[in-house]
């Protein structure tokens, strides 16, 4: 038996998922392209794009042949709705300023490394070797992202206001990161993925102590709550499709 | 047809479109050769996820394979093991050092958690060979390399990360 066979709706909804993370984030991070603060961050910005763009190819790909309808990876990225798109609504959001991208840059990564790192276990073979290839590239997300972090945080009056208003928007945003669902349900049972239980408590020792040696002050939780990985978005992201979808709904197939 | 021998030559002639100082083999990417009847289907493995040069490198290996005379090439991607840089041999890093790249120091981290922040590492500078360096930022030109500065010659360099 062949994958696409034996491959259930929720193993596809979670692989999706993964991709559409690395897709959007790689379009929201690519919008720095030529318009970050000094040369080397902007090389840095565009070169993290690159990565979260080619682990959405690799993950895409996959899905595509997961969910066994012939749709490969432009399909998957460029010609879906906004209500199929799976990923965290954390990933969608605004750049806003360059503080709010790197405190983002920072919760997103260091989920990231933890979650590649139990994923490379996962008894869906490919999704494993591109969680083992994915994570060497988030932990170089990550070390940037911590690094400036503490250096904004920690840094002048107006650059320590600023990453603490982005910690205040973000935080809110990152319950959704362990908000369980059948969906995970039954991939933890499959042995596909984690228990979102057990990285919650992982990432939390994992960014506290940078948001505090960056001398941020971390929001109490809200009854505040966000739905984009079961596909229910922000208003930001009709925006984002709209600009990212632009060419291939205007020129199908188009390729160079 | 080629034989596997006479293959693998033609591929060490192959440079990286990125860093042409060194081939494809050199870089670790070719992993294996199968001759066929027909030709011979080649095994690689790409370095970063979005590298740009993975494309340019798959049609390189297929037109350089062809015009030598391999008959049908099939290329197949495999990801697992993923890439590592500790794939690049002795000579190529010698070959990097000379095109001005530092090449990847110590082994890249495998599977172990890693501290959030990594202990600063002091370069060589590859044109005076002055230790008084000083990292810019942590990427580069391309998604392999980190961006250094020699604070003796006032050059900047290149550092190909370990991964």
């Amino acid at each position: 038996m062949t994958q696409q066979d034996t491959a259930t709706p929720e193993h596809v909804e979670y692989v999706l998922r993964l991709g559409d993370n690395a897709l959007i984030l790689g379009q929201r991070l690519s919008e720095w392209c030529g318009r970050a603060p000094v040369l080397e961050e902007d090389l840095a910005l565009a070169n993290m794009a690159l990565d979260l763009i080619g682990q959405a190819r690799l993950l895409l790909s996959h899905a595509g042949k997961l969910e066994g309808k012939g749709r490969d990876e432009d399909q998957m990225a460029f010609l879906r709705v906004e209500r199929d798109y799976r990923n965290l609504t954390l990933a969608e959001v605004p750049n806003e300023d360059f503080g709010r991208t790197t405190v983002r840059n920072f919760l997103f990564s260091a989920f990231q490394v933890l979650l590649w790192e139990k994923l490379g276990r996962s008894s869906d073979a490919e999704l494993a070797a591109i969680a083992a290839k994915s994570l060497k590239e988030a932990r170089y997300h990550l070390t940037h992202a911590a690094e400036w972090a503490i250096r904004l945080g920690d840094g002048t009056e107006v650059s320590h206001q600023k990453a603490q208003a982005a910690l205040d928007y973000l935080w809110p945003y990152t319950a959704e990161l362990f908000v369980a669902s059948p969906t995970d349900d039954a991939i933890a049972a499959a042995g596909i993925g984690p228990a979102w239980s057990e990285l919650e408590a992982a990432w939390e020792a994992s960014v506290l102590p940078v948001l505090a040696e960056a001398t941020l002050v971390v929001p109490a939780r809200t009854p505040f709550k966000s739905f984009g990985k079961f596909g229910r978005h922000s208003e930001h992201m009709g925006h984002l499709l709209a600009t990212m979808q632009y060419m291939q709904r205007t020129y199908p197939g188009a390729t160079w | 047809m080629l034989s596997e021998a006479q293959a693998w030559k033609v591929l060490d002639s192959v440079p990286d479109p990125e860093v042409p100082v060194v081939s494809v083999v050199e870089l670790g990417i070719v992993r294996e050769l199968h001759c066929r009847a027909d030709g011979i289907t080649v095994v690689v493995t790409p370095t970063y996820s979005g590298c740009p040069a993975t494309e340019v490198i798959g049609q390189t290996i297929r037109d350089s394979l062809t015009a030598a005379g391999a008959g049908r090439v099939e290329l197949e991607t495999r990801l697992d093991p993923a890439w590592t840089s500790d794939w690049i041999g002795e000579a190529a890093r010698e070959k990097l050092r000379a095109y001005g790249i530092v090449p990847p120091t110590g082994k890249a981290a495998v599977g172990a958690a890693q501290p959030i922040r990594f202990v600063r590492k002091t370069l060589t500078c590859p044109r005076c060979g002055s230790n008084d360096t000083e990292r810019l930022s942590e990427f580069g030109s391309t998604a392999c390399k980190a961006t250094y500065r020699c604070k003796s010659c006032l050059e900047p360099f290149e550092y190909f990360k370990p991964i």
